[in-house]
């Protein structure tokens, strides 16, 4: 067997080779000229940015070698003694509590809303597009924000936190409970009401076996993020392990700092993982279903 | 003409209905058991919580009464009767607000980098080393798993307070976020075009810009944006720990029971929260059908 090398083209084939293909090969400069003039204007903005931020390279360093220091300090985590450990693993257990509370009052309050959101359950275009747009406006507040307005409705403590949790819940699964019902296939309720059955038939037989699987995931997901939202909703004095980690920041003991950031990345890889073997099992029945 | 159903007789009929009634009993069971265990998680999440509904029955009049209390201006007078009153610090939060979004875009900006940079170290299909790939993954893995408040307490502490910790912080967590969704979409590219670039003789850069960068430039694009869109609402929050925008503001407000300021600064934050959401809403839309010609 022989080994064939690509030949190499020499200066005149080149030459030939653009002239042939001139078209393919010509720059195209106006396009080419409107994206580095994008770029140049995303560029000047960073900059402007990081300078009104009084970014100084000696900022940065003495920053970036405190950060440092910081790191340095935190090793090895030590939550100080074993009673400091059981109080902060009950702190965990009240961060799961209030994500796990708040998503589920979220949702039951968030499934009547999908149901009147959606286009094809609720014809009135006024009350779908109000419904709407009120579950933008709740949306468009952080969690840290409803928590600040139920604490002061509620007091300080948990019970705000699972509030704050179940009102941003409320909104963002409210819109996907919608989005997912008016992705429903039509033709099972169309037969149902076809069949003689009565309009809440032609839901609950029709539409809800559809939604319900995609409804239960969606759920898990938003458990797994509010799990992460209720570890720091404690920092605005809602309950949860946040309230003692911005404690423990605020008085510069590193090694509980760290100690509790590892107690958080653990709890939420374990989130992580339950929730995503439990999707798997229950959108798996779904397309089994489906078949 | 109508045609009657044929009903088979019942011995042949019965173990069907049998059969049927046992799947209907096995549902049930499962529904009844998961129902239980939803329960008691239900029961135990409650207590953790310290939910109380009579706090929340006695106190539910705090809910209603704090947004009346949000419509009313010192005065006594409904904010809308005095919008120049409702919102006397209208520049200065309007300056606050501008501050905020250029955090959330140098915060954006900055992980994108980032995260454009680490997604081809822990593609599969671009990275032979397996020790790079998992070094780098479990880096964007902690850069996403810490909260970007909590980062934000760390820089306030280190860069001092201000707006650049706060853009520092969100650029970890959008690194880490970002790495993750990135290195999904160039995982998943045709690996025709690279290879051919490869059997070129081109180098791995070559194979990046001209084979995979094409592909990947539209799914990049517009999950920035999506997260740019987050990004802002995390910016208005991180100012409650001291790092710069509209949210110190806020907090103060909120903390000193300046109510008609509370609201003021709630309808800015929502206008534009809710705008910036359907400009990079309509432009994702365009990248996506972009997207899907090529």
């Amino acid at each position: 067997m022989t080994i064939q090398t690509a030949p190499i083209l020499s200066q005149s084939d080149r030459a030939a080779l653009r002239l042939r293909h001139a078209a393919i090969l010509r720059v195209a400069w106006p396009a080419r000229a409107r994206m580095l003039a994008g770029l140049a204007i995303f560029t000047a903005l960073y900059v402007y940015g990081l300078i009104s931020f009084g970014l100084t390279p000696a900022l940065l360093i003495t920053g970036l070698w405190r950060m440092w220091d910081i790191a340095g300090l935190m090793l090895p985590p030590n939550p100080g003694s074993a009673a400091r450990a059981l109080i902060y693993l009950g702190a965990l257990g009240q961060t799961l509590a209030i994500a796990f509370f708040g998503t589920l009052l979220g949702a039951a309050l968030a499934l009547p809303m999908g149901f009147l959101a959606a286009r094809n359950i609720v014809a009135n275009r006024i009350l779908h597009v109000l419904s709407r747009r009120s579950l933008d406006v709740v949306r468009s507040i952080d969690t840290l924000i409803w928590a600040l307005i139920w604490i002061d409705v509620v007091g300080l403590g948990p019970f705000a936190g699972a509030l704050a949790i179940a009102s941003s819940d409320f909104a963002a699964l409210g819109k996907l409970f919608s989005e997912t019902i008016e992705t429903a296939d039509r033709r099972p309720s169309e037969g149902i009401l076809a069949a003689g059955g009565s309009r809440l038939h032609a839901i609950r037989f029709g539409i809800v076996p559809q939604i319900l699987p995609v409804f239960a995931s969606q759920l898990l997901f938003f458990f797994e993020s509010n799990t992460r939202s209720a570890t720091i909703i404690g920092i605005v004095g809602a309950g949860g392990i946040g309230l003692y980690l911005s404690e423990q920041i605020r008085v510069l003991e590193w090694k509980q700092v760290s100690f509790l950031i590892v107690m958080i990345l653990i709890a939420v890889a374990l989130i992580d993982r339950v929730s995503r073997s439990l999707r798997g099992v229950i959108m798996g029945g779904r397309v089994e279903r489906r078949k | 003409m109508i045609h009657g159903i044929a009903i088979p007789p019942d011995h042949q009929l019965a173990p069907h209905l049998l059969a049927y009634r046992q799947a209907g009993a096995a549902k049930r069971r499962q529904l009844l058991l998961g129902a239980i265990a939803l329960l008691l998680a239900l029961a135990a999440s409650v207590i953790g919580a310290e939910v109380n509904p009579a706090v929340w029955w006695g106190k539910i009049g705090n809910f209603s009464s704090y947004f009346d209390r949000l419509a009313h201006l010192d005065s006594g007078a409904i904010v809308l009767s005095d919008p120049r009153a409702w919102f006397w610090g209208f520049r200065r939060w309007s300056r606050l607000l501008g501050d905020t979004i250029l955090i959330a875009y140098v915060g954006t900006a900055t992980g994108v980098a980032g995260a454009f940079i680490g997604c081809f170290l822990t593609s599969e299909n671009l990275i032979r080393s397996t020790l790079v790939r998992i070094a780098v993954r479990r880096l964007l893995e902690f850069a996403r798993s810490v909260p970007d408040i909590v980062f934000a307490m760390l820089f306030v502490i280190a860069f001092g307070l201000g707006a650049l910790p706060g853009a520092f912080a969100l650029a970890i967590h959008t690194t880490g976020a970002l790495g993750k969704l990135f290195a999904e979409i160039v995982e998943s590219i045709d690996m025709r075009p690279v290879e051919g670039i490869a059997a070129s003789g081109g180098t791995w850069f070559a194979q990046v810009r001209f084979g995979v960068l094409p592909q990947v430039i539209s799914g990049f694009a517009s999950y920035s944006l999506l997260r740019f869109e987050i990004n802002v609402r995390g910016a208005a929050v991180i100012g409650f720990v001291g790092a710069g925008g509209i949210g110190q503001e806020l907090i103060v407000a909120i903390r000193n029971f300046y109510y008609a300021d509370v609201s003021a600064i709630l309808v800015m934050l929502i206008v534009c929260v809710m705008l910036i959401d359907f400009v990079s809403e309509k432009i994702r839309h365009r990248l996506l059908s972009f997207g899907a010609e090529r």
